[in-house]
């Protein structure tokens, strides 16, 4: 497919960010490149993974990240069965293991996973014979949205190592700041996570990050800010006081962009608090890949899909 | 009725004795420790090249009977206990119901006089109901047998009450034994708080909560004159403050688990819920400092906090699972392993941590070899190799973070009574 990239992932499921090999984030999103172009045919569809089953299993409401998935199951031709919690036997009480013998039981290729406990996505990959791709778990990591991000910066940037990248938010609950710490730090960038103290969690530079707690210093400069979605609940735990002050200390604007570097792009996982962590007109302007990022997700996710597809292939023949 | 232990190397900390010896023990009692002591005619078992101590005392474990017997028993506790090389166990009263009244604890001491394989020395709880409010009836508990107190599994949380144990407890003479978290700054952690918390997305358990508790509890026992004994401590901080409290003639005493001892939070892995306890496995450094302190005296006793859960129980989501861990048999071989055979810990002290130590804490007439003392003994064969085989436990439970492990050093024999409670030689 690509130059001299290895054309394989080591392992058949994709749990997290942390472990992969820089090879393998760069195949991934060569691979993306590749499938990107399949969005502007006609026909939106390959028959990569006809015959290939895939359980979108979601223990946590989702609307972004299981719609995009589908689309890219969809676009690989893959059959899609969607599993949540609300039509789950989770409501009644049925353990994750037991969940997930059944599942399985119906043979299915691929489960998709998310859910709200760090590690579920680890449990089913202990479990299961079929390949475990991580959608979001808990506070950990999600990274098919670190690989969708990276991708959206490489796509602007030419590039991800010596980039500047600034993450600012509510770093200690973001499995989002997670992975893209994991993968922006494996790729050579400068990742700069910016918090208020009571949302930074230790460790972090012992993981490869510079921490701010100053939002203008963590702008200075800056290739890259990504804002991080704010919950509320994190203010009722005492984290911060308001989302008004918040919004003062954190909040990403036009203005304070200006200490960013003239070609800044600003990111967001979405959903966003328009005047929270970011202002309307900046998540609107013209520096916003936002609705890009979202476009990306599906040749990203299709691209993990297909690669790990090979690995499935590549263990049935051995 | 006469036994003869003959030609092992005693050893005993508590009378200072280490050196190949004879033990003849009559009426379940130690009779005469001596050099060569004629054995015509006695029943004799030859120990040479094995080490003679007295019965090790697991100071902290749960037997959870009544109420949770599908995690363990009376009878399959004990029993793992004797296989572990221990002769006696104090048993946490956090059983449902939980131990707080005279008929619990006469109900744990019925089991253990029909299905026990070693003593049973129940813990009454502090407060009624372990509800950190009133306190338990104390002098009903310790007339029916209690050993201390404790509302183990949760702190005694109010600082009031905990004073007022602390003085009630006098009475008896009696320690009360906490398990120390301030629940607010625990916050529901699951693991320590540090950089493999922040790497996992977990939430952390941070230390400062541990010594926070440990330091009142010191400080409570200071100004009330009680006993308070710290279980399961893991910090280096708290481990610190004991000592200072030790320094100053404070009634304090603790206790560390084997695990805190040679893992730390790294061994989480992969969300490994048999890494999961509470306290959790902490740092590097705090390893180091625990196992200074088991050296210089700061720590009294090694306890094995032994936590049985059922593998349905553990096999869920790492934030899901209960907290806890077994130890009854792997403590003494992972101890002789990676402590004495290492060099960290001297064999003679590393057997008093065991034995006098605890017996000291709980004040029990027991952890000696002195003659007159009951014929509680446990011998060692420092050469014996080991794997440790879960599915081979007599626990009832498996969850253990030592599975796998390859041990040098292990428990042969345990005599209670002088009887044999578990014989391992002949396997």
């Amino acid at each position: 497919m690509t130059r001299d990239q290895p054309v394989r992932l080591r392992s058949r499921h994709l749990l997290g960010i942390d472990g992969l090999e820089a090879e393998e984030i760069a195949l991934i999103l060569d691979t993306a490149d590749s499938l990107a172009e399949i969005a502007t045919r006609d026909i939106k569809k390959v028959p990569t993974l006809r015959g290939k089953t895939v359980v979108n299993f979601f223990v946590e409401p989702s609307t972004r990240t299981r719609s995009s998935f589908e689309v890219a199951e969809k676009r690989l031709s893959a059959d899609t069965i969607n599993f949540s919690a609300s039509t789950s036997s989770f409501a009644k009480g049925e353990t994750l293991l037991d969940t997930a013998r059944n599942l399985e039981s119906m043979a299915p290729d691929f489960i998709v996973i998310r859910h709200s406990q760090p590690g579920a996505p680890h449990f089913l990959a202990r479990h299961c014979r079929c390949s475990i791709i991580n959608a979001g778990d808990g506070a950990h990591e999600h990274p098919t949205q670190a690989l969708l991000d990276a991708y959206t910066i490489r796509r602007h940037k030419g590039r991800l190592a010596g980039l500047r990248v600034a993450i600012v938010g509510d770093i200690l609950n973001s499995r989002v700041a997670r992975s893209n710490l994991f993968l922006l730090a494996r790729m050579g960038a400068q990742v700069r996570l910016c918090g208020p103290p009571t949302l930074i969690p230790p460790g972090l530079e012992r993981l490869g990050a510079e921490v701010h707690h100053v939002l203008d210093r963590a702008i200075e400069g800056a290739d890259v800010v990504m804002a991080l979605r704010v919950q509320l609940e994190r203010m009722h735990s005492g984290a911060f006081p308001s989302l008004r002050e918040y919004a003062t200390l954190y909040g990403i604007t036009s203005e304070r962009l200006k200490g960013a570097a003239s070609d800044v792009i600003v990111m967001h996982p979405g959903p966003i608090n328009r005047g929270v962590e970011l202002a309307g007109d900046v998540a609107d302007g013209e520096r916003s890949v936002i609705l890009e990022q979202v476009t990306n997700g599906v040749a990203v996710r299709m691209a993990v899909l297909y690669l790990l597809a090979g690995e499935i292939g590549r263990e049935a023949a051995a | 009725m006469k036994l003869l232990l003959r030609g092992g190397r005693v050893l005993d900390p508590d009378s200072g004795v280490d050196g190949k010896l004879d033990v003849l023990i009559e009426d379940g009692r130690i009779a005469e420790v001596a050099r060569s002591i004629s054995h015509r005619g006695v029943e004799t078992l030859d120990l040479e090249g094995l080490v003679v101590c007295p019965g090790f005392i697991d100071m902290h474990v749960h037997l959870r009977e009544p109420g949770q017997e599908w995690k363990e028993t009376v009878a399959s506790g004990t029993a793992a206990a004797a296989a572990g090389g221990f002769t006696a166990v104090a048993c946490m009263p956090n059983t449902i119901p939980v131990n707080d009244s005279r008929s619990v604890t006469e109900m744990i001491l019925t089991q253990a006089q029909k299905f026990g394989r070693v003593r049973v020395y129940p813990i009454g709880c502090v407060t009624k109901g372990q509800r950190g409010e009133e306190l338990a009836e104390m002098e009903d508990l310790v007339r029916a047998g209690a050993v201390a107190f404790s509302d183990d599994g949760k702190p005694v949380w109010s600082s009031l009450t905990m004073r007022k144990a602390l003085e009630y407890s006098r009475i008896f003479d009696v320690p009360v034994i906490d398990h120390c978290e301030d629940p607010a700054l625990v916050d529901g952690g699951v693991m320590n708080e540090g950089e493999m918390s922040t790497r996992l997305g977990l939430k952390g358990w941070p230390t400062v909560a541990e010594d926070i508790m440990v330091q009142r509890d010191i400080l409570l026992a200071g100004y009330t004159g009680g006993h308070a004994h710290v279980a399961h401590v893991s910090s280096a901080q708290a481990v610190g403050f004991v000592r200072e409290a030790k320094r100053a003639k404070l009634r304090v005493s603790c206790e560390v688990t084997p695990h805190h001892l040679v893992l730390d939070d790294t061994a989480v892995g992969e969300y490994d819920t048999n890494a999961k306890m509470n306290p959790p496995l902490r740092s590097k450094a705090d390893i180091e400092a625990l196992i200074g302190a088991a050296v210089d005296g700061t720590i009294d006793a090694i306890a094995t906090d032994h936590a049985p859960h059922h593998s349905d129980e553990k096999c869920v989501e790492f934030p899901l699972a209960p907290f806890g861990v077994i130890g009854l048999e792997t403590a003494v071989p992972v101890c002789l392993d990676r402590l004495v055979r290492t060099g960290l810990v001297p064999l003679g002290r590393l057997v008093e941590l065991f034995t006098i130590g605890p017996a000291r804490v709980l004040r029990l007439a027991a952890g000696t070899l002195r003659v007159g003392a009951a014929a509680d003994v446990t011998v060692l064969d420092l050469d014996r190799e080991t794997t440790i085989r879960p599915q081979e436990f007599l626990s009832k439970s498996r969850n253990t973070p030592f599975a796998g492990w390859k041990l040098r050093g292990a428990p042969a024999l345990t005599l209670v009574a002088g009887r044999i409670a578990h014989d391992a030689r002949r396997s």
